[in-house]
């Protein structure tokens, strides 16, 4: 692929290249079968044009047994060739929606018309995103308002950021360049002004554009820390076996038993609802004494919070060493 | 289809020998005999007139789009007005000229002639449909005045609930009372086709265009209900604040996309399938032969139109659905691909040794072949997970459904008003005119929308009032292309209207075709047919030279 | 829907056309046209199940994602008043079967009687519902900025209480067309408008009704029976 062509946008990661074969793949069908119909239209045309008036056709369905071969021919070839492509653009998707294990977390806030970004050493950025070539980024998006959607042409993927709940993207960036990123879902009046860009640099390069531009921005476990002391969770939410509420260290990531009796995976969108709305999913064995903090932490504080919540390991008996 | 005079006239009955014969256009005068008429071909006239209006609004706002877009600046009007002009693009377009279009229009006047019935099962209901879609179309365009309304038409939540201040309820409410008219439409149309059909017209001999309406029908009665529902709830969110939408109440916004799919995907065939119809009967007759695989043509519109339910979810491929999901309904899209393929096959086989004539009709429907082939294909490529996640609510989606609904859709219906002009109007057109309009607007057609496939690939979003300049050439293109099409609109529209005048007298049967509407007088007369026709045969039975050389034409 | 075949009944096309008294002048038959009503009135049914059905999609959502409060807000409904309000129901499904059969039967001044009680049961069921909703506006349990819930999770109780008030409300709306068309219906059943070979419009509204009174069997159990064994 010739990555600077008039009909390809920039194709800068692996992913966007299996994208563009697997369309390669489509259009070579389309070509083939428009074609097809094209000429033997054509032909058809030309060749039996009416000659008189009283003319007609010759029906050659029901005198031709062969008929129904035809028809179950030109069913079932189509049929295969869609499940190839179907088969193949399950594999690509599958790809384009799972990260990796190693992936680096970032955090993106939308909201009426811009892109929030934090860094997972806490530098925010607006409508841009810096990343260092060849490192694989998971992006955890959540809007603030309506629906938007964070899309960036040359990865060859769209994913919704909803404002109920975490989705996630990702991408691993095989070159260095400047790529658009657009909103794509229509998200009000300042839609076409929603866009942004992904830098993506040498690493020597992004460590000196880390380096170049401290803002002394803490990182979103610290802030989350602070903000847990801030907002009094740790009064109920503490490691010792008093507590009115369950016990938050190595909870991130393991199955709760619930109230009613089913179970939960702790996960970011269930901290976010936990923090939102407590009483929705009540850990088994405690009371829905929890007030809810709608409307007194704003969705960024909700992430540091989450991964305070993240960072909180089982070993350990105290949160001092939860900063990890 | 081959009819013999039975030997019961219907009651009430009168020709008139010699002097100007009455038939439906001339039986009553004045505003009232239109206004409250009960004659499915006069109900069909007054849709032809109210459709055509909401066309050419919807036509001029698409020219106005296209303006803007010429430039990558947002320089023409500001983005609150654009956002405005697209989504009434697709409002009135969609529910006020596509999805009644062929069925209110075409529909409505033929399927009675087409089954020897002297009228719909329900005239009153008819007329009621009429009334319905008006009122919903003044609510709409007392919107438009007011400010009109900038949700897309999709009217996705929390968007449409919570945040924009435009007409969203007037519009919602429009649009839910047109749905109604277009439900009791779908519902008139399934009882007359089962119950009103001539004697010795079985399922299998009726035209493929009653299969198609039949099929449509069947989408109105169960899809139109949902979508109805689903702008209910956004009006109680938005006026009672009774919502199930809002994710602050914990209401989940991606539901109404699911409520709306389930609906909107399906009107997509309400209006392709009545188009398919309609091809189906131009291809037969102007190759004076049967369609190939009748049966086979016949049940993919059953086969399309049942399949269409079930694959809503494709819409919401990267909307933070299961992946899963994507996958179980990628999979159910594919399968639409097939009937869909199953008929362009069997029209392009009906051409082989036919006897093929290159009149108006068949141009739009040739046009009709390759364009839907195209919008086709590229559906399938939609239907692809790893491609929509990337061409999704691009310009790649634009290009692709208005190669279904305008090179699809449109040509069908400007196909079939061709065809049946001179039984409508008792009046021929030009020929030159037509055959260049239809010419006109298949390129015109495709150098506006071919170019969008391209910048959607590229990756330039919908719905953008402005856009990185690297996309402009394309748009211009796009942008000339539109001019050209709007051209080719307006042919027909200038010498339809000089031919209801001044065009020459149409006979009965100008195309030699078999269907049971040509064997009556053009125009009709109100009861349909002076006589009740009988039916002894398979439709499109055109004499083969075995049998000898009888072309049954006229009553 | 039958109201085209009923009228025809009016007279005025019937004698237009020189026709049985009755008989659409587009209809060959009694037969024919009965038949055009029965199915034009059930597949209108059929949508009318998909109407509601959007919002029984979003009630099974939002149950299964909450069912704790939903169970605790079905608790706060009458379920005396909602039983009754069943029974009520149930019986007016009798009084309308019966006067259908009398419409059939071609006694006219029958099917009138019992389409009146048909009435004025169903009106007793909005009436109760009256009470009922009066009785959500003093609890505040009307969603919106005066929503006030005692449990621990009052937002999502919000949801419940929408659903509560769109989905009753939705059948009360049907049930007040349907009494009007039942007033109309027994008005003219009382004139003598229908005969053993016409009565299509009050077989319709009859279908119509049981509909509705079918939808209030499903709603029942949905809201007001959560979690009561």
């Amino acid at each position: 692929m010739i990555p600077s062509s008039p009909l390809l946008p920039d194709q800068a990661s692996d992913v966007a290249r299996s994208v563009d074969h697997l369309m390669l793949f489509a259009l070579s069908g389309l070509v083939v079968f428009s074609a097809l119909i094209a000429i033997l239209v054509f032909v058809f045309m030309v060749k039996y044009r009416r000659k008189g008036d009283a003319d007609v056709g010759i029906d050659i369905y029901e005198t031709n047994p062969k008929s129904h071969v035809l028809e179950l021919v030109w069913s079932v070839i189509p049929l295969a060739l869609l499940l190839v492509l179907f088969g193949w653009g399950t594999k690509v998707f599958f790809d384009q929606n799972r990260p990796p294990a190693d992936a680096v977390q970032y955090w993106v806030t939308g909201r009426q018309w811009m892109w929030k970004v934090q860094h997972p050493d806490g530098r925010r950025e607006i409508n841009e995103l810096h990343v260092p070539v060849g490192r694989a980024v998971r992006l955890k998006m959540i809007s603030e308002d309506v629906i938007h959607d964070f899309y960036v042409p040359a990865f060859r993927i769209h994913v919704d950021v909803l404002p109920s709940r975490y989705t996630t993207y990702w991408f691993k960036a095989n070159r260095t360049g400047t790529f658009h990123l657009f909103c794509g879902q229509y998200c009000g009046v300042e839609h076409s002004k929603m866009v942004g860009r992904i830098v993506v640099m040498e690493p020597r390069a992004y460590e000196a554009w880390l380096a170049g531009e401290k803002t002394g921005a803490s990182p979103a476990v610290a802030s989350g820390e602070e903000l847990f002391v801030a907002k009094a969770c740790n009064t109920c939410h503490r490691p010792d076996s008093s507590a009115r509420a369950p016990i938050l260290n190595g909870a991130f990531g393991t199955q709760a038993s619930l109230s009613d009796g089913t179970v939960a995976l702790v996960n970011e969108d269930y901290v976010r609802e936990s923090i939102l709305t407590p009483a929705a999913k009540v850990v088994a064995g405690y009371q829905p004494v929890m007030p809810t903090f709608k409307g007194q932490v704003s969705e960024e504080e909700l992430i540091q919070l989450v991964e305070y919540v993240k960072s909180l390991k089982a070993a350990s008996g105290t949160t001092a060493e939860a900063g990890k | 289809m081959t009819a013999t005079p039975s030997a019961a006239p219907a009651a009430g009955e009168t020709t008139s020998e010699g002097g100007p014969r009455t038939h439906y256009l001339n039986a009553a005068y004045g505003l009232k005999s239109w206004l409250l008429t009960r004659d499915h071909k006069r109900i069909a006239l007054l849709y032809l007139v109210s459709i055509s209006v909401f066309f050419a609004l919807g036509g001029l706002m698409a020219v106005l789009i296209r303006m803007e877009l010429a430039t990558p600046e947002g320089d023409l009007f500001q983005p609150d007005i654009y956002n405005r002009l697209f989504t009434m693009h697709g409002v009135l377009m969609i529910f006020f000229f596509l999805i009644p279009g062929i069925p209110a229009v075409l529909g409505n006047f033929l399927i009675p002639l087409m089954i020897g019935a002297r009228d719909l099962a329900f005239p009153r209901i008819n007329l009621l449909s009429w009334y319905l879609y008006s009122i919903g179309g003044l609510f709409t365009l007392w919107a438009l005045l007011h400010g009109g309304v900038d949700t897309g038409w999709t009217f996705y939540t929390p968007l449409s609930t919570n945040y924009v201040t435009t007409s969203v309820l007037t519009v919602g409410v429009g649009i839910f009372i047109a749905g109604f008219s277009s439900i009791l439409t779908g519902l008139n149309f399934v009882v007359t086709i089962h119950r009103m059909r001539a004697p010795g017209l079985t399922w299998f001999r009726l035209p493929l265009f009653v299969w198609g309406h039949y099929a449509t029908s069947i989408i109105q009665i169960l899809g139109t209900p949902v979508v109805a529902i689903a702008i209910l709830l956004i009006a109680a969110e938005r006026a009672l604040h009774i919502g199930v939408f809002d994710p602050k109440l914990g209401g989940d916004p991606v539901l109404f996309q699911h409520l709306f799919w389930f609906y909107s995907h399906p009107a997509v065939y309400i209006m392709i399938l009545p188009s398919m119809g309609v091809i189906s009967e131009l291809v037969a007759t102007f190759s004076r032969k049967p369609i190939f695989g009748y049966r086979f043509v016949a049940f993919a519109s059953i086969g399309i139109a049942v399949l269409g339910f079930l694959v809503w979810g494709h819409h919401m491929f990267v909307a933070g659905q299961s992946i899963y999901a994507g996958v179980i309904f990628s999979v159910l899209s594919m399968l639409v691909a097939v009937p869909s393929a199953i008929k362009v096959f069997n029209w392009t086989a009906t051409l082989y040794k036919g006897s093929i004539s290159w009149d108006t009709p068949m141009l739009y429907a040739l046009g009709f072949i390759g364009l839907f082939t195209i919008g086709g294909l590229t559906g399938v490529m939609l239907a692809t997970l790893g491609i929509d996640a990337h061409v999704h609510d691009t310009y790649f989606i634009i290009a692709h459904f208005h190669y279904i609904m305008v090179g699809g859709a449109i040509m069908g219906y400007l196909g079939g008003l061709h065809f049946w002009w001179p039984k409508i109007t008792g009046r021929m057109y030009p020929v030159f005119w037509s055959k260049l309009s239809a010419l006109v607007v298949f390129i015109g057609f495709n150098v506006t929308f071919f170019p969008q496939f391209i910048l959607g690939y590229l990756g330039m979003p919908r719905r953008y009032h402005s856009y990185p300049p690297e996309f402009q050439v394309l748009n211009v293109m796009s942008s000339a292309g539109a001019t050209v099409l709007g051209l080719g609109y307006l042919i027909p529209l200038v010498y339809f209207i000089w031919s209801m005048r001044y065009g020459p007298k149409a006979p009965a049967n100008p195309w030699g075709a078999t269907g049971l509407e040509w064997q009556t007088t053009s125009p009709p007369p109100v009861e349909n047919f002076l006589t009740q026709p009988v039916v002894t045969a398979p439709p499109y039975t055109y004499a083969s030279p075995k049998r000898g050389p009888e072309v049954t034409v006229g009553v | 829907m039958a109201s085209d075949a009923h009228g025809a009944s009016l007279g005025s096309d019937a004698a237009a056309h020189g026709a049985a008294a009755g008989l659409a002048h587009h209809f060959d038959s009694y037969e024919q046209q009965r038949d055009s009503a029965a199915l034009g009135m059930w597949t209108f049914l059929v949508t009318e199940i998909l109407f509601f059905g959007g919002l029984f999609a979003a009630y099974g959502l939002y149950r299964s994602l909450y069912p704790e409060v939903f169970r605790a807000s079905s608790h706060t409904l009458s379920i005396q008043l909602g039983t009754f309000n069943t029974v009520v129901l149930i019986a007016s499904s009798l009084t309308m079967a019966l006067a259908v059969r009398g419409g059939q039967t071609g006694r006219g001044k029958l099917a009138a009687v019992f389409l009146a009680l048909t009435l004025v049961l169903g009106s007793t069921f909005l009436v109760v519902k009256g009470f009922e909703y009066h009785e959500k506006f003093v609890e505040h349990h009307v969603p919106g900025a005066s929503f006030h819930f005692e449990g621990p999770d009052a937002t999502h109780a919000q949801l419940f209480f929408s659903l509560y008030f769109l989905m009753t409300g939705l059948h009360a709306l049907h049930m007040v067309i349907g009494i009007v068309l039942v007033g109309y219906v027994a008005k003219r059943a009382w004139g003598g408008a229908y005969t053993p070979e016409n009565h299509n419009f009050l077989e319709g509204t009859g279908l119509y009704w049981h509909f509705v009174d079918l939808v209030w069997i499903f709603l029942f159990p949905l809201l007001y029976l959560i979690g009561r064994h």
